[in-house]
């Protein structure tokens, strides 16, 4: 594995030098915190963020995305024929992603590109990007990847990590596309291998001492799905839940999407939005049946999901990276880390 | 490699009014291009999403059967908005169609087994698909005895009349048809619930004996236990679900029971399946 040291001095320029190929994400103060958003010409990073509001799903799933277009007038050739929307898909860069999120694209790309179908939106994004992550030398409270199959300086999904050293960044280069990136920047200056990863694994385990909450999974797998189904601790769980869906969208593993047309004049566009298991409509048929009709079932769906179905269908864990988000942006404190430990220590009573 | 998104282009070629309330139609679509007809290569007992630009998408199962070429065919009960508008449209129009999707009846398991069909109501556009595949002069010989029970309201609710009656008059298909009532006295069949019909007319399980069943909540409630006191054992029960769809493809998240996503792990599955599921169909 290669290493090389960034001068933070030299960091401006050569992302500005990047540009050339890149297109660029990164984080980027707004009024309620920080968000990875794409970097307008001039603007940098801002690499002293602590943690971001929202995660890096957007850059390969946005929130809301045009897939598909068509002319409804008749009197051209191919109206009502659907065609794909055009979409940049030249290399982009996701700069500051923290290792967590980089570990959810990976969970996320599960979902988007199977054997049997491949999105070509969320695959066409993801393999148009390079991922630049920043390793975490002081998590926040609410972190608890350790537990949740990441960490703060994982690097599973990422192509080059970043390491903050005061006046410089140490940049361990993982994957061929990390290196064209950094080679784009014109970084080369090498370092010891030995001694950088000696330097990284310091931080990495100061890091992680850092981090005091825990989440227990070992049990998960050997449940039965019908016995955490109908467990009694639910209704509890959901007592407080108002539904509003904001730990759906701040989460950097949640996938689901709705899709809608929308028409103006004689052109249609076909779009993608985020939606969220939250929402009563979600699930709602025609008919006015809905098979997750009360909150208690929805909130159910939403750990069933990423502690039970997901950890069964694809045996890599669970879908959760212990990035604390939710918990933190959850109006009415319900907390992953409980739900997750109740569930792991559930024993069906006969 | 292909969008799963993009739907195919078709015409529809005709419109017929599939029952006496004219809440169901039939629609039959040919494809623009003549390859696509080739991708959507089906099996009986699959759906598709039937696309309409600026509408939307609704996931309906595919009525025409795998045997029958140059077109698809799609009996659609006008619910929603998209239905609505489709119900609306007129041959001619150009729309999308986005499928095959889903899994189908375990064909290959039902080989030399003798198969009950049941159904009830609208829900019978698979079961004619796999009704058509299976009395193909290629196919017939690959299972024993076919049962039908089919029951709808009255006799002008019951889909694809000419040949239910077709099929009654033939040796190697055992037809039961009923209606809940009639005031018709030429009426020859048989007149009761889709349960009763089926305890008093369905086959007996045995080892080499599959029921498929698609119909109404409340008509499958009642069929099971008339189904397990002939014997059926819970894998020898198929059903076909539905569940709010989007992408068809198992990537929206909506549809799903358990760990099972109705639109690609299902939409057919054993009782034995579902009873390791969720009950959020």
């Amino acid at each position: 594995m290669k290493f090389i040291t960034i001068d933070k001095k030299d960091w401006a320029k050569g992302i500005e030098k990047s540009r050339e190929t890149y297109r660029l994400f990164g984080p980027v103060k707004e009024k309620n915190g920080f968000l990875i958003k794409s970097l307008d010409n001039d603007t940098l990073p801002d690499m002293e963020y602590t943690d971001s509001v929202m995660s890096a799903k957007s850059v390969m799933f946005p929130q809301s995305e045009k897939m598909l277009n068509a002319s409804l007038d008749e009197s051209q050739e191919g109206h009502h024929i659907m065609n794909r929307v055009d979409s940049d898909y030249s290399p982009q860069a996701v700069l500051g992603i923290r290792p967590f999120d980089a570990k959810a694209v990976q969970l996320v790309k599960l979902n988007f590109d199977t054997k049997d179908y491949r999105d070509p939106y969320w695959c066409d994004a993801y393999e148009a990007t390079t991922f630049i992550g920043l390793g975490i030398n002081k998590p926040g409270f609410y972190d608890f990847s350790t537990t949740a199959g990441s960490g703060p300086f994982e690097e599973d999904g990422l192509d080059v990590l970043l390491a903050d050293m005061d006046d410089k960044y140490l940049a361990k280069i993982l994957t061929d596309k990390g290196q064209a990136y950094v080679d784009a920047c014109g970084f080369k200056t090498g370092a010891d291998e030995k001694e950088s990863q000696i330097l990284l694994d310091v931080l990495k385990k100061e890091a992680e001492n850092n981090i005091a909450s825990q989440i227990n999974t070992d049990q998960l797998k050997d449940k039965a799905i019908l016995d955490l189904h109908d467990a009694p601790f639910w209704d509890d769980v959901a007592f407080s839940c108002i539904n509003c869906g904001t730990c759906t969208y701040v989460c950097p593993t949640c996938w689901c999407f709705d899709i809608q047309d929308e028409t103006k004049r004689k052109s249609t566009t076909r779009f993608r939005n985020w939606d969220t298991c939250m929402s009563s409509l979600f699930t709602l048929h025609t008919t006015g049946h809905n098979p997750r009709d009360s909150k208690t079932q929805r909130v159910k769906q939403r750990f069933m999901h990423k502690l039970k179905y997901f950890v069964d269908k694809y045996d890599q864990g669970t879908m959760c990276v212990g990035c604390g988000r939710c918990v933190k942006s959850c109006p009415v404190n319900i907390d992953i880390r409980e739900v997750c430990n109740t569930m792991n220590a559930y024993e069906k009573q006969e | 490699m292909e969008n799963p998104y993009m739907p195919y282009p078709v015409r529809i070629d005709d419109i017929e009014i599939a029952t006496e309330d004219k809440s169901l139609k039939t629609f039959k679509f040919v494809f623009l291009n003549k390859e696509d007809e080739e991708k959507f290569s089906y099996e009986a007992g699959q759906f598709a999403e039937l696309s309409i630009p600026g509408v939307g998408e609704i996931p309906i199962g595919i009525a025409s059967s795998p045997i029958e070429k140059g077109f698809v065919k799609f009996t659609v009960f006008r619910a929603g908005v998209v239905t609505s508008h489709l119900h609306n449209m007129k041959v001619g129009d150009i729309m999308g169609i986005r499928g095959p999707l889903g899994n189908w009846y375990p064909w290959d398991k039902l080989e030399n087994k003798n198969v009950v069909i049941i159904g009830g109501g609208f829900a019978f556009t698979t079961l004619r698909s796999s009704i058509i595949y299976m009395l193909d002069p290629a196919n017939r010989s690959r299972f024993k005895n076919i049962d039908v029970v089919y029951g709808a309201r009255s006799p002008g609710m019951l889909l694809y009349p000419e040949e239910l009656f077709e099929w009654e008059a033939r040796d190697d298909i055992n037809m039961h048809i009923t209606v809940d009532g009639t005031d018709d006295p030429d009426w020859k069949y048989h007149t009761g619930f889709v349960p009763q019909i089926v305890e008093q007319n369905a086959p007996k399980a045995d080892k080499d004996t599959y029921a498929i069943i698609c119909g109404p909540p409340i008509m499958i409630k009642f069929t099971m236990p008339a189904l397990v006191q002939l014997g059926y054992k819970e894998n020898q029960i198929i059903m076909s679900l539905e569940n709010k769809m989007k992408c068809g493809i198992g990537m929206c998240g909506r549809c799903n029971i358990g760990k099972e996503l109705v639109c690609k792990d299902g939409p057919v599955f054993t009782l034995e399946e579902l009873n390791l599921t969720p009950k959020e169909y």
